[in-house]
C-alpha cells in the first residue's frame, strides 16, 4: 500500500468501514512505516482536539421565546 | 461528549410529558445551537431558520405521545427539524435542490500530491518527507484555548456539508448512524464527508503546531 493511499483510507479504518482483507493491507502498511503512524496518530489528535469543543450558546431571548411554546403546549394538551 | 441512551431518552420523554419546564430547557440548549445550523442550510436567511427551528420545537412537544424510542431522541428531533426546514425551504423558492446540499462532489485529496514521492521512483507514493510526530507537543499547547480557537476556526471555514458533518460527529459525538438518520443522508456520502473535513482540520493544524508556539 502506498502512503498517499492510505491517507484517503485512514477515516474508513477509523469508522471501521473497511474490508478485513484491506484492513489488514492497511495494518501491514503501518506496521513498517514511521510516517504513516505519525499521521494516523495526528488524525486521532486532530478528532480528539474537536471533541473538546464548545457547543453554541443560544441566545436568551430565544429561550424566552421557546419557553412560551413550552408553556403554551402545556396548557393546552394537560386538562 | 457522552452518547445519549435509550434510559436517558425516556427519562427526558417521561420529564416532558409531565410538564418539566426544566427539561425542556435542558433539551433545548443541548440542541438549538446545531438545529439553527442545520436549518440554516435549507432556508435563504437567519430569521427563516430561527422560526423553522421553533416550530420543530413545536412539532417535538405534539409528537411527543407518538415518539416509540426507535431511533435516539435527538435523531428523532432532527428529522423533525429536517422535514419542517425542507417545507419551508420550497415555500421560499429555494433554486437549490435540497439532494445536493449532502452531495459528495470532485475530488478532494486529503494531501498536497508534492507530499508524497512522484511516479518513477522507486518508492512512488510513499512521504516525500514523513509527517512530524506531535508527540513532542506538549499537552498544553494542543489544549490551549489558542489551538482549540484555531480548530473551531478552521472548522467555521469548511464547505457546510464537511463543517456540520465534522460537529455534529466530533465536537457533539453522535454516531454515525445518528448522524444518517437525522440527515438522511448516505453512510458513503457521511463518511466522505466526514473524511474530507477531518483530513483538512488535521493539515490545518499540521501547519499551525508547525510554528513555534
Amino acid at each position: 500500500m502506498a502512503c498517499s493511499e492510505l491517507v484517503e483510507l485512514v477515516t474508513d479504518y477509523l469508522e471501521g468501514a473497511l474490508e478485513d482483507a484491506e484492513r489488514a493491507r492497511l495494518d501491514a502498511h503501518l506496521a513498517e512505516c514511521d510516517g504513516c503512524t505519525a499521521y494516523l496518530e495526528q488524525m486521532r489528535t486532530t478528532i480528539r482536539l474537536t471533541g473538546v469543543l464548545t457547543e453554541d450558546r443560544i441566545p436568551p431571548e430565544g429561550r424566552e421565546q421557546l419557553l412560551h411554546v413550552f408553556r403554551a403546549w402545556r396548557e393546552g394538551s394537560t386538562p | 461528549m457522552s452518547s445519549p441512551n435509550a434510559d436517558d431518552d425516556s427519562a427526558i420523554v417521561r420529564a416532558l410529558r409531565s410538564g418539566d419546564e426544566a427539561a425542556f430547557m435542558a433539551l433545548v440548549e443541548r440542541h438549538q445551537g446545531q438545529m439553527l445550523r442545520i436549518a440554516r442550510m435549507y432556508v435563504p436567511t437567519q430569521a427563516v431558520a430561527e422560526e423553522v427551528v421553533q416550530d420543530a420545537w413545536l412539532g417535538v412537544l405534539k409528537g411527543l405521545e407518538g415518539f416509540e424510542g426507535r431511533s435516539s431522541l435527538r435523531t428523532w428531533i432532527f428529522r423533525i427539524l429536517v422535514n419542517i426546514a425542507k417545507t419551508r425551504g420550497q415555500r421560499e423558492r429555494r433554486s437549490v435542490p435540497f439532494s445536493s446540499l449532502w452531495a459528495v462532489e470532485g475530488e478532494e485529496p486529503a494531501l498536497e500530491p508534492e507530499r508524497f514521492l512522484p511516479e518513477g521512483e522507486r518508492w512512488a507514493g510513499h512521504w516525500a518527507e514523513d509527517p512530524a510526530s506531535w508527540d513532542t507537543v506538549p499537552e498544553e499547547r494542543l489544549l490551549s484555548s489558542e489551538t482549540l480557537a484555531f480548530v473551531g476556526a478552521t472548522i467555521e471555514t469548511l464547505p457546510p456539508n464537511q463543517r456540520e458533518v465534522i460537529r455534529m460527529r466530533d465536537v457533539l459525538g453522535w454516531s454515525s448512524e445518528e448522524v444518517r438518520n437525522a440527515l438522511e443522508i448516505s453512510e458513503t456520502n457521511q463518511r466522505v464527508l466526514l473524511h474530507r473535513a477531518r483530513s483538512k482540520v488535521r493539515r490545518a493544524l499540521e501547519g499551525y503546531l508547525g510554528e513555534a508556539p
